[in-house]
């Protein structure tokens, strides 16, 4: 048997490709947060709009970082469906199946990244209605791969979380104390050169800070660091997660 | 020819209990292997650890060759399983599910096609193969575990409580199923029940298995034998003096027990003996006001080994688990 299956890979993203276009209404629910800070902070609370680099509009510095809290909340809950699968069984089928831990880890990360990398997407279409101005069809191409790194990274964090849980017990506790901190420290609202000394330190070591960063770079042209440190940073971050989020899982029990 | 299943001195403890404790067994290939047991009798920890969910603490195991812990894939490949608890995708179809499935163990497209029409029709669920599996009840998700348990041709199968919380009908259709597969598929067959009619149906041996330990193991007419003869039992108005005194004539009689109005005869093959008791009752001038046979049955030889009786232990833990599962 193969270390790196792609039959069994494809089966696990065919999987999570097809529940995720059952469960349309899970997929409202995910997309109206980031819509509505979208539509409310773009439109009505432009006045921060002074605290942006100059020169941008508000709703362009906006628009990449609402991607990335979309990408953000959705990978992490990608990578903890584990969980979900666990709690009704289905874990112990995909499990007891001759099919590399690997290749599984795969499987789950392909099918996460492609829900999210089309939330991330679908967003950007009311982004664009308010008046984003995209600087050219490379940009939104490599910002796509960008998205798929910023995705890649939080389902390996998610992952890791999932494999040391036994049961969706510690759920909100991550929700409060990982997702909301990692979304509000990475500049997705405002820009972090603004935040006090220590805090600033924090927002430097939040992956989504150089994802956004590199997401605004590439579809607005309104980074803060070269695009090219953001990406390589951030694909250093995304290979770390999946690593440790591979191996806790390969290390957790079924039962 | 070499076994299906082999173990030697398996143990499993969980921080201080003991879930299995030094467990040898042999399961040839192609038969129905049983494993009786109590609720916490250890059961669901042996199949776990056989088909690579756990691992053993100690001693070894084999199953169709392969080594549990070593080469866990090639056991893999070679196994199928039922768990007890539910084990399907709700939000997929039942075509969905084994399309799934197939595709893990590897079955190309139209292999698999053909192999789901043909496990679908076996247990009946083929008119079902587009519906929701959350739509689906208690007793059709198991068959479709079955159905997917069988469908990439594993070598062994392991069915834990396939039948749990399942009405008697539905029961009865499962125990159809496992034949059928067991003959035309050839696949050796491991499952584990507490239900003492489940093991005497359907096993060709059977492993009584109690904290842990098994404690017998042989085919179920064996181990009946083994507790003796049937058991016939005479509710009686009056004359037990005289009743006693005829019924120790015949030389057919094992033994003679009386109390509170009830008389208990060991005899063999008790059926037939009921005209003769009742007949020498009338000429003695006794009244019977009813007669019951009680053959041995594998609640009974759990009782000689263990002292306890299964179902004391069974009742409650059957329903609290019936109503988890839903
Ligand atoms: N993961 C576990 N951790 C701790 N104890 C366990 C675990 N799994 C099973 N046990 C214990 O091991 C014993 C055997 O359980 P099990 O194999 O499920 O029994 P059965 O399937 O025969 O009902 C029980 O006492 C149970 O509580
Ligand atoms: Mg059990």
């Amino acid at each position: 048997m193969r270390a790196f299956d792609p039959y069994a890979i494809y089966s696990l993203w065919l999987r999570e490709m097809i529940r995720f276009f059952r469960l349309k209404s899970r997929v409202v629910g995910s997309i109206a947060p980031p819509f509505f800070f979208l539509a409310f902070l773009g439109t009505g609370f432009s006045g921060m709009a002074s605290r942006v680099p100059a020169g941008v509009d508000y709703i362009n510095y906006l628009a990449p970082g609402i991607i990335g809290m979309t990408l953000l909340f959705s990978s992490t809950f990608a990578g903890m469906s584990v969980l979900w699968d666990r709690e009704f069984g289905f874990l112990r089928e995909i499990m007891v199946a001759p099919v590399t831990r690997l290749s599984i880890v795969l499987g789950r990360t392909a099918g996460g990244v492609t829900q999210a990398v089309l939330q991330g997407i679908i967003i950007l279409i009311p982004g664009i209605a308010m008046g984003v101005k995209i600087k050219g069809l490379t940009g939104l191409i490599l910002s796509v791969a960008l998205m798929v790194l910023i995705s890649a990274t939080f389902i390996g964090v998610g992952l890791a979380f999932a494999s040391r849980m036994k049961d969706m017990s510690g759920f909100s506790l991550i929700m409060n104390f990982m997702i909301f901190p990692v979304f509000l420290l990475s500049g997705a609202l405002f820009p972090v050169q603004n935040l006090p000394e220590p805090v600033r330190i924090l927002s430097y070591i939040d992956p989504l800070t150089y994802g956004v960063d590199a997401l605004r770079g590439c579809l607005v042209g309104a980074n803060s660091f070269p695009i090219i440190i953001d990406t390589l940073l951030l694909a250093g971050c995304c290979a770390a997660t999946m690593a440790i989020g591979a191996y806790l899982f390969e290390m957790s029990d079924v039962d | 020819m070499e076994h299906a299943i082999e173990t030697r001195g398996l143990i499993k403890r969980f921080d201080g209990l003991v879930a299995v404790d030094d467990v040898n067994l042999s399961v040839r290939r192609g038969e129905i292997f049983g494993l009786l047991g109590p609720n916490g009798a250890g059961k669901s920890t042996i199949i776990k650890m056989l088909t690579t969910m756990l691992r053993p603490t100690e001693g070894e195991a084999y199953v169709w060759g392969h080594h549990i812990v070593r080469e866990r894939d090639a056991v893999r490949s070679c196994i199928g399983v039922v768990f007890q608890d539910p084990s399907v995708d709700g939000k997929l179809t039942a075509r969905e599910n084994l399309d799934f499935h197939g595709r893990m163990y590897g079955m190309p497209g139209d292999e698999r096609k053909r192999r789901i029409a043909e496990v679908l029709e076996l247990v009946e669920l083929y008119d079902k193969a587009d519906v929701l599996l959350e739509e689906f009840s208690g007793g059709m998700r198991r068959r479709l575990e079955i159905a997917r348990g069988l469908m990439h041709r594993p070598h062994v199968l392991f069915l834990d409580e396939p039948t749990l919380g399942l009405d008697t009908q539905t029961r009865r259709y499962i125990w159809d199923y496992i034949r059928k597969m067991n003959g035309e598929e050839d696949v050796t067959v491991v499952i584990t029940t507490h239900y003492m009619e489940e093991a005497d149906n359907l096993c060709n041996r059977v492993a009584i298995i109690d904290h842990g330990r098994i404690v017998a193991l042989d085919t179920p007419i064996s181990l009946k034998s083994m507790i003796g003869t049937d058991t016939l039992t005479l509710e009686v108005r009056d004359g037990l003096e005289r009743l006693r005194d005829v019924l120790l004539g015949f030389e057919w009689v094992r033994s003679f027990d009386a109390s509170n109005g009830y008389v208990r005869l060991s005899v063999d093959s008790a059926q037939s003996r009921i005209p003769e008791v009742v007949l020498a009752a009338c000429r003695a001038g006794v009244r019977i006001k009813s007669v019951s046979v009680h053959e041995p049955t594998l609640e009974d030889v759990f009782l000689r080994y263990t002292g306890r009786s299964m179902r004391d232990e069974t009742g409650k833990g059957d329903l609290v688990r019936a109503l988890m599962r839903r």
